[in-house]
């Protein structure tokens, strides 16, 4: 497999394995050197890459195991805590940005609170739109278990983004 | 009427039972400017989702196509194999038990001739100690003859005294 091969065969989904990466990690160069790993850890199995029957599904189910593993890890423990810039291309009004902003931040910082399965499972399906089979083949769980926690990860969200969003007012 | 729509498809939502295409529909909703008021606090999840969605991993992955250098491990492996040959090869191609035996039997033979030869030479050898003999009897007669030489020369003497 030639270079070129791969990258085309990696660029539709080295986004995806990026933000897993980034949710479960947090910090944007923890998740930069995730992905550089887990992209060259295909590229050294290039040989084998033939007999994967989803390749992109495998790099998920990698990068989910890789990023618990570095958590697990002492190296995470000076993880940096960065929060993303979001890019907003709305022209609305700099306090309407400042105020999605806020809010979007803060959905962001009740996802760094969901147990990580949960967070994987809403990353998965919310973010990433993959359905069901294809998460439980990449989390190899069973469907129902997986909806049973993304329920939970949902109204969890919910819950919390309602308390902020009434905060001071109720 | 699309209300009641979203409502029950964001009950849905919580229970985790939409489908994709329903999803989809709910982001879309809330990406528009109109969203009722009391769900207004739906709208930054969706936003954030579809934001997320956007980010992208820019760096560059250092493919490298090197070939690592596999010399030191060729060189081992021809070592063995030279090795190995080196064990076999005088094995499979060395004399076989016959030819050991020809070249015994060559070497018997040669080495009969060589005694043989010595022999002859001994019994020339015992002939020259018959001739070292003979030289001996020679010079004991050239000493003789010398002696007769002195005798003369006192006779020659004697007779000029007188």
């Amino acid at each position: 497999m030639k270079q070129a091969d791969f990258v085309s065969l990696v660029m539709p989904f080295k986004d995806k394995v990026f933000r897993l990466a980034k949710r479960l990690l947090v910090s944007r160069e923890e998740a930069e050197d995730a992905t550089q790993e887990i992209l060259l850890k295909l590229w050294n199995n290039k040989q084998k890459i033939g007999e994967y029957k989803n390749v992109e599904a495998f790099s998920m189910t990698m990068t989910k195991n890789f990023c618990l593993d570095r958590l697990k890890s002492k190296q995470a423990q000076n993880l940096k805590i960065v929060h993303s810039n979001y890019t907003d291309d709305n022209s609305s009004s700099l306090q309407k940005q400042v105020e999605a902003r806020d809010s979007m931040d803060w959905v962001s910082k009740i996802m760094e609170d969901l147990p990580e399965q949960q967070k994987i499972i809403v990353q998965l399906r919310d973010i990433e739109e993959y359905d069901f089979a294809e998460i439980s083949k990449m989390l190899d769980m069973n469907e129902t278990a997986i909806r049973v926690s993304l329920s939970r990860a949902r109204k969890t969200i919910r819950e919390k983004l309602t308390n902020t969003h009434q905060y001071g007012i109720k | 009427m699309v209300l009641n729509n979203i409502e029950t498809l964001l009950e849905k939502y919580n229970n985790a039972e939409t489908t994709l295409k329903e999803e989809a529909q709910l982001k879309a909703y809330f990406a528009s400017d109109n969203v009722t008021p009391h769900l207004e606090h739906y709208r930054p999840m969706f936003q954030y989702f579809s934001v997320s969605k956007q980010e992208q991993y820019t760096k560059d992955v250092p493919l490298n196509t090197k070939k690592k250098s596999r010399l030191y491990q060729w060189i081992s492996v021809a070592a063995v194999a030279v090795l190995m040959l080196g064990l076999i090869v005088p094995k499979m191609f060395g004399p076989t038990e016959q030819e050991k035996q020809e070249a015994l039997l060559v070497y018997n033979q040669t080495m009969e001739a060589f005694n043989l030869i010595s022999l002859g030479m001994n019994e020339g050898k015992s002939q020259l100690t018959n001739l070292a003999l003979v030289s001996d009897n020679i010079h004991e007669g050239a000493e003789q003859a010398s002696k007769l030489g002195e005798f003369n020369t006192v006779t020659n003497k004697i007779l000029k005294n007188k």
